[in-house]
């Protein structure tokens, strides 16, 4: 017997954690596909992305301050990284990549222990979000349901720059053929930099946008990144529709299935998306790739 | 010359022709002539002994949790370890009130800890230990903060025949039916909580009450939610209307919160622990369900009310194995947490507490026993001896190796009744042990060999 309050609250769940997964999805997408760069400390980022919101909510006891400065927080860490340390990587094996990301990451996570040591950190949701509404058929936590609304714009926001502006026709036509744009006289390079800045803020959002529902830790960001990937994977890699896509798959799967069995959700997550893989090796929206 | 290759070369040479000459002499003198004088007294060679022991100074190897979701307790739980150590190389008061014996150190021995983050992961801890056994020789082990640890690590102590300190384990498995002959443990347990918890629930709440219980998906979540179960279900009729399990490290409770929400359930048992405790604890009150639900927390979590604040954790019982406020009534806790406070600047928790008493156990039995000799230290842990305790006497079980020691039952204390910072709980009764345990061999402990 399936009891439909639980099962439609479930599907809430499902969209509000599938949205949170989208949005950071698409940031790891975005700098996948574009520089080809596997970016082990995007969790990291989101990381950042809370603690960097939650000390500009201890000083001005202000969400709205704590998003845009987490976020253009996280983004200076994403332009830096790439200037210092990744441009140098673009042209060695992926492995060095990854080694290199996952490295920092690390630092990151460590980096912030050592200031703000492990007990966790609370971001406390806008007072017009507080408290639970009742949509007649269930109630619901306000700020959840603001979540959504905010993730959604933010997905928004990133697709119009992505597919109806000049950089975004820049960025999609470097990761078609970086060396053709870069002989019309474009300078690439600031526009990968500018990618990764983008996809890290991606992330530092959405960090700084979870803060009040999970509260922030130093290794938040090493378990949603496992999630993440799984997202990329399942909705194709490099493909920006395809991390909200997938981002929504995977929240649904996690809370559909902890109804009947928590203890399965994380393995029908696998499964979902060693299905994928062999149905649709580049994933439900991915194309055959870059490579 | 800066490098002179030759004088280095020919030393070694030298060295070695000794070295070969003396081994190979050894093989030519009758075997007594060579055995060392300990195994004089038929104590042959046993894990690190005698290795560990033939220096200056003896180490300790302990693995705790410094990263993942119980870091915060692990760094408290290592703060114990250190300040425990401190005062066995200083022979100070408050230690040499539970082990008499130890001056300066144990048997004149220096004692050293070294240590190694476990991210509350079995394999870690185990490979870590490997390691300080290679490296250092240690003569005991230490660490845990998740029972899957615990019973790893008593495991690994009875293959290595090293003796293991359990540090923070809930599970009635540590003791019941993964127990080790070179294990031993301090803290209180599943079964023990839910003796103690229950008589407080029913005597509070009344009879055949709906339950949801929340529950962390391994050994310590398993065996601490049966334990509270049977009880409540045996003697006050109450009905468990929903089990939500989750994996260690979930982030978001919603799915598991929504089904207890639909559930029908009064009261929520939160099992969880760590950070998992914080964040279900937390996303409890987001979803609405505390305070109209009353959450039961059967087994207490070292800084919860820190992290989540009085709010949340008013009203809330749980039973714990210490709380600093217990310095009003014992003469030692009071001394501990005086001394805890002037090093680190805040009020131990019970992880804390629990790994100082583990250490200066230790500290008494080897100086009681008068040697290393792992079996003869096991021994005399098993004499069952009363000793004192910052919660009053207290003496280990021989046939089970878990101390038997009081159950402290507390209460969340609203904001405005906190006398300072750090007064989050009141103790509201201090239950004897004796009859919260079950019979040593209820669940199945059957010790190993000494040697």
């Amino acid at each position: 017997m399936v009891n439909w309050a639980n099962f439609i609250s479930q599907c809430f769940n499902g969209l509000v954690l599938g949205a949170l997964l989208a949005l950071i999805s698409s940031g790891l997408t975005i700098i996948y596909g574009t520089l080809g760069v596997l970016n082990f400390a995007h969790g990291a980022m989101f990381m950042l992305g809370g603690y960097a919101g939650w000390v500009a909510y201890d000083y001005t006891g202000s969400f709205i301050v704590a998003l845009i400065a987490g976020s253009l927080f996280v983004m200076l860490v994403g332009v830096l990284m790439e200037r210092l340390i990744i441009r140098y990587f673009y042209a060695r094996p992926q492995e060095d990549q990854i080694l290199v990301t996952f490295g920092l990451g690390i630092v990151f996570v460590e980096g912030v222990r050592f200031f703000f040591g492990s007990l966790s950190k609370t971001v406390p949701p806008p007072s017009l979000f507080q408290g639970i509404t009742n949509l007649g058929f269930m109630v619901y936590p306000t700020y959840r349901l603001a979540l959504l609304g905010i993730v959604a714009v933010a997905l928004l926001a990133l697709y119009f720059v992505l597919y109806r502006t000049r950089i975004g026709m820049i960025v999609r036509a470097g990761i078609e053929d970086s060396v053709m744009v870069g002989s019309l006289g474009i300078d690439v390079y600031k526009v990968f930099m500018l990618v990764f800045g983008i996809g890290a803020m991606a992330a530092g959002f959405a960090g700084i946008v979870n803060a009040p529902v999970v509260s922030i830790a130093p290794d938040v960001g090493e378990a949603i990144l496992v999630q993440t990937f799984v997202v990329v994977v399942i909705g194709g890699v490099g493909s920006f529709p395809g991390a909200v896509l997938g981002g929504i798959i995977a929240g649904e799967i996690i809370s559909i299935t902890s109804m009947f069995n928590p203890g399965y959700a994380y393995v029908m997550l696998f499964v979902a998306m060693t299905l994928v893989l062999v149905l649709r090796p580049y994933g439900l929206l991915g194309t055959a790739g870059r490579e | 010359m800066l490098f002179d290759d030759h004088k280095p070369a020919s030393l070694s040479r030298r060295t070695l022709l000794h070295a070969g000459a003396g081994f190979a002499g050894s093989f030519m003198l009758p075997a007594s002539f060579i055995r060392p004088v300990y195994a004089a007294d038929d104590k042959p060679a046993i894990g690190t002994w005698p290795a560990g022991s033939q220096g200056d100074t003896v180490y300790i190897g302990a693995t705790v949790p410094r990263t993942g979701a119980y870091a915060v307790q692990g760094e408290d739980e290592l703060k114990g370890m250190q300040l425990a150590v401190e005062h066995i190389n200083a022979g100070s008061d408050l230690l040499k009130q539970i082990a008499p014996k130890v001056d300066k150190g144990v048997l004149g021995k220096k004692v050293e800890l070294v240590v190694a983050d476990s991210g509350a992961k079995p394999n870690n801890a185990v490979q870590s230990q490997q390691t300080f056994i290679n490296d250092h020789k240690i003569i005991a082990m230490t660490g845990s903060t998740s029972s899957a640890v615990a019973v790893a690590l008593n495991k690994f102590a009875e293959r290595e025949k090293i003796l293991y300190l359990v540090a923070i384990s809930g599970s009635n498995d540590t003791t019941g039916k993964d127990c080790a002959r070179y294990s031993f443990r301090q803290c209180v347990y599943g079964e023990t909580c839910a003796n103690a918890i229950g008589p407080v629930l029913l005597k509070n709440f009344g009879k055949g009450k709906k339950a949801a219980f929340m529950t962390p998906d391994y050994t310590y979540g398993h065996t601490v939610t049966k334990s509270v179960n049977d009880y409540l279900t045996a003697n006050g009729g109450w009905e468990m209307v929903t089990n939500q399990i989750s994996p260690l490290g979930t982030q978001d409770f919603s799915q598991y919160l929504t089904n207890i929400a639909n559930s029908g359930a009064e009261f929520i048992i939160n099992v969880n622990w760590g950070r998992d405790a914080v964040l279900s604890v937390q996303q409890a009150k987001q979803f609405g369900l505390t305070p109209n639900m009353k959450m039961v927390i059967p087994y207490q979590i070292p800084f919860l009310a820190k992290e989540v604040g009085a709010e949340l954790t008013e009203g809330v019982f749980a039973a714990t194995d210490f709380w600093w406020t217990m310095e009003d009534k014992y003469p030692l806790a009071k001394m501990f947490v005086d001394e805890f406070q002037k090093k680190y600047n805040y009020r131990p928790e019970w992880g804390a507490e629990n790994s100082y008493m583990q250490f200066a156990i230790w500290a008494r039995m080897v100086s009681e026993a008068g040697t290393f000799y792992p079996p003869d230290v096991i021994k005399q842990y098993e004499k069952g001896e009363t000793f004192p305790s910052m919660v009053g006497d207290v003496k280990f079980r021989p046939e089970d190796h878990q101390l038997i020691r009081p159950v402290v039952i507390v209460r969340g204390k609203a904001p405005k009744d906190m006398k300072n910072e750090e007064d989050f709980w009141e103790v509201l009764d201090v239950v004897p042990g004796e009859g919260l345990m079950q019979k040593p061999d209820a669940f199945g402990c059957k010790l190993g060999d000494y040697t």
